[in-house]
């Protein structure tokens, strides 16, 4: 006979009630991580979305994604022809505003060279760019399809395919375009801002300029060396791949790393306390039971069982709701709601030392308890 | 009947709680020995100390001083002669609470059966002795219902039931009969005696029920913590 069962049972109603507040806890915990996890890919993903090694960008700066970053067109040439280079290509990246059926939306231009690296990898829907003006490829999240057309200055471009989980650290959705149509559009789409740059003596013919050349190495080329090479040669700067990415997490989404990490460890906090006490409030309404258990002569481990199953049922249960509900909602959040196995099982983990310590707690009222208060009426 | 074993055997036992200024003396120097097959009633004013005597009994609170021996076992002398307490009240000793605190998330069936269960017994043999407990006590149709819906005479016999399953020798009684009608404290009254008789077993009950003194083979008086003689013996 299980008594923790017929207890749970016997409350059926009120404990699926407890099980469903903290469900719904559990929910916003995992969203946390989600969120938190989302903002980390999204932000890598745009530098792991070229599969680079190497990243080829203005000397002084930490661009193309820390610092804006302009250097001339033709550098993918000279570090095509490196030793060790496999691919190279120019990239460039920029931020505009387009009207689409009837709605303003934040896109992330990735402007590359079809035929070289840079382009986007995996087409989820439709086709890559055949033509080598007015195709995009778009994130999914951008709402667009196959077969719209977008206006993008003065142009019209037909979008061909769709990638998945491709946007900027600011989450705005990535589309991808020619280096042709994307340089052009930079000289077309701020005129303004061209001559602001161009009254600061700024690059002349900034057209003929990209943000950075990326390149994927030879299986065994080094790396490092090769960074080494290129930043000798006049007004360029090297970046690995692996720089870059720690680069992006340091200077461009750290704040918003470390406050989202901030109030998941509260909210983590918080869910402890709030677990531990319904624990204890679970257990010490039940004393006088256990005192009555104890008087007809309960071991120990009886009691214990009672206390720990209970815990146990009360935290997995509500750990199985969380993960319910926000695998149901999580396509909903306008941002990446990114939850890796991992995290799931060590929020169940977690949730599994808590209740322990938490039933700990109760165990220890429930074993001092002196069998002769069931006795008094 | 005096002839018969001793089952309770109580000798200078001691209680007094708390120290100093609220030293309360709830029990002092009791000797006390109940037969088997006796089924004895203590007396006393409010306050007198037989709840206390009776808890000693069952092991539940320790005494200050004295001896305590159960079912010729020796179980208090100074100290507690047993670690496991609980295992000697599971075997030998049947409590019937005033308040029957059945537990209120199990069933009549349930209630008895867990003793049962916690003796070592496997859940179909557990339910079916149960069941025929609750039969004996003429409760057994309300066996699938819960404390909360038993009335106090039915929750009152399956609280018995439950304090008979492991056949105890002793069965320690606190106001039996408080929350029943006097035909229905006569019938826990046979019930007890019969009890006492078929299993050997001796019977001590607290109780202010002049009503049921007559059924009684013996009645102790205690006041202020001591036994004193009474002609009702
Ligand atoms: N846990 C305790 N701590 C301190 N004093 C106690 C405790 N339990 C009982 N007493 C005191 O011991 C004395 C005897 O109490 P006991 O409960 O044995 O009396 P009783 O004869 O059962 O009374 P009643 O008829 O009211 O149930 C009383 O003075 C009581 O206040
Ligand atoms: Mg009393």
């Amino acid at each position: 006979m299980n008594l923790a069962l017929k207890d749970v049972q016997h409350n059926l109603f009120r404990f699926v009630l407890t099980c469903a507040g903290l469900g719904l806890l559990m929910t916003v915990v995992l969203a946390m991580i989600g969120i938190y996890n989302g903002l980390v890919a999204d932000a890598l993903n745009i530098v792991k979305a070229p599969q680079a090694d190497l990243w080829v960008v203005e000397a002084g700066t930490q661009g193309p994604f820390a610092e804006s970053s302009s250097i001339p067109a033709d550098t993918s040439d000279a570090v095509a022809r490196m030793a060790g280079v496999a691919a190279a290509g120019a990239i460039t990246y920029q931020t505009i505003e387009a009207d689409h059926a009837g709605r303003t939306m934040r896109l992330y231009l990735i402007g590359y060279q079809p035929g070289h690296i840079g382009g986007p990898i995996h087409i989820a829907e439709g086709r890559g760019i055949q033509q080598s003006h007015f195709e995009i490829v778009a994130d999914r999240k951008s709402g667009l399809v196959p077969g719209d057309v977008l206006r993008l200055g003065r142009d019209r471009y037909s979008v061909v395919g769709l990638v998945e989980d491709t946007m900027n650290s600011g989450g705005d959705p990535a589309v991808f375009l020619t280096l042709a149509d994307a340089m052009d559009l930079q000289t077309r789409l701020a005129p303004a801002a061209a001559r602001v740059q161009a009254a600061r003596g700024g690059v002349a013919g900034a057209g003929a300029n990209v943000a950075a050349v990326i390149a994927r190495l030879e299986p065994g080329a080094d790396v490092v060396a090769l960074a080494a090479t290129v930043r000798q040669w006049k007004h360029l700067q090297a970046l690995t791949q692996a720089e870059q990415e720690n680069l992006l997490l340091v200077s461009v989404v750290d704040r918003a790393r470390r406050q989202i990490g901030l109030f998941l460890g509260i909210l983590l906090t918080v869910s402890a306390v709030v677990i531990a006490l319904i624990i204890y409030t679970m257990t010490m309404e039940k004393l006088k039971q256990i005192a009555t258990l104890k008087l007809i002569g309960a071991p120990d481990r009886t009691i214990i069982a009672l206390i720990v199953q209970q815990a146990l049922v009360l935290g997995m249960t509500g750990w199985a709701i969380g993960l319910t509900l926000i695998l149901l909602v999580k396509d909903v959040f306008p941002r990446r709601v990114l939850l890796e196995p991992f995290n799931v099982a060590m929020l169940g983990a977690i949730i599994f030392v808590v209740c322990l310590a938490a039933s700990g707690l109760g165990v220890r009222a429930a074993l001092k308890v002196d069998p002769a208060t069931a006795l008094g009426s | 009947m005096t002839s018969a074993r001793i089952i309770v055997d109580v000798q200078g036992v001691a209680k007094h709680y708390g120290a100093g200024e609220t030293r309360v003396d709830a029990l002092r120097s009791v000797d006390l020995r109940v037969h088997a097959g006796e089924v004895v009633a203590l007396l006393g004013p409010s306050g007198s100390g037989k709840t206390t005597l009776l808890n000693v009994i069952g092991c539940i609170i320790d005494p200050s001083a004295g001896k305590l021996s159960l079912d010729g076992e020796a179980v208090f002398d100074g100290h507690w002669l047993r670690r496991d307490l609980r295992r000697l009240r599971l075997e030998k000793i049947g409590f019937i609470f005033q308040a029957h605190n059945l537990l209120p998330f199990l069933t009549a069936r349930e209630n008895v059966a867990v003793a049962l269960h916690l003796a070592g017994m496997k859940a179909d043999a557990a339910n079916a002795r149960a069941q025929e407990l609750l039969d004996y006590l003429e409760v057994g149709h309300r066996a699938t219902v819960k404390p909360a819906l038993l009335s106090g005479g039915e929750a009152q016999r399956v609280a018995i039931a439950r304090a008979l399953a492991n056949s105890p020798r002793i069965i320690l009684a606190d106001e039996p009969t408080a929350a029943l009608d006097s035909k229905r404290a006569g019938i826990v009254m046979d019930l007890l005696r019969k009890l006492a008789t078929e299993q050997d077993a001796c019977i001590i009950a607290v109780t202010h029920d002049e009503k049921i003194f007559d059924r009684f083979d013996k009645l102790f008086h205690l006041r202020d913590g001591v036994l004193v003689d009474d002609a009702g013996g």
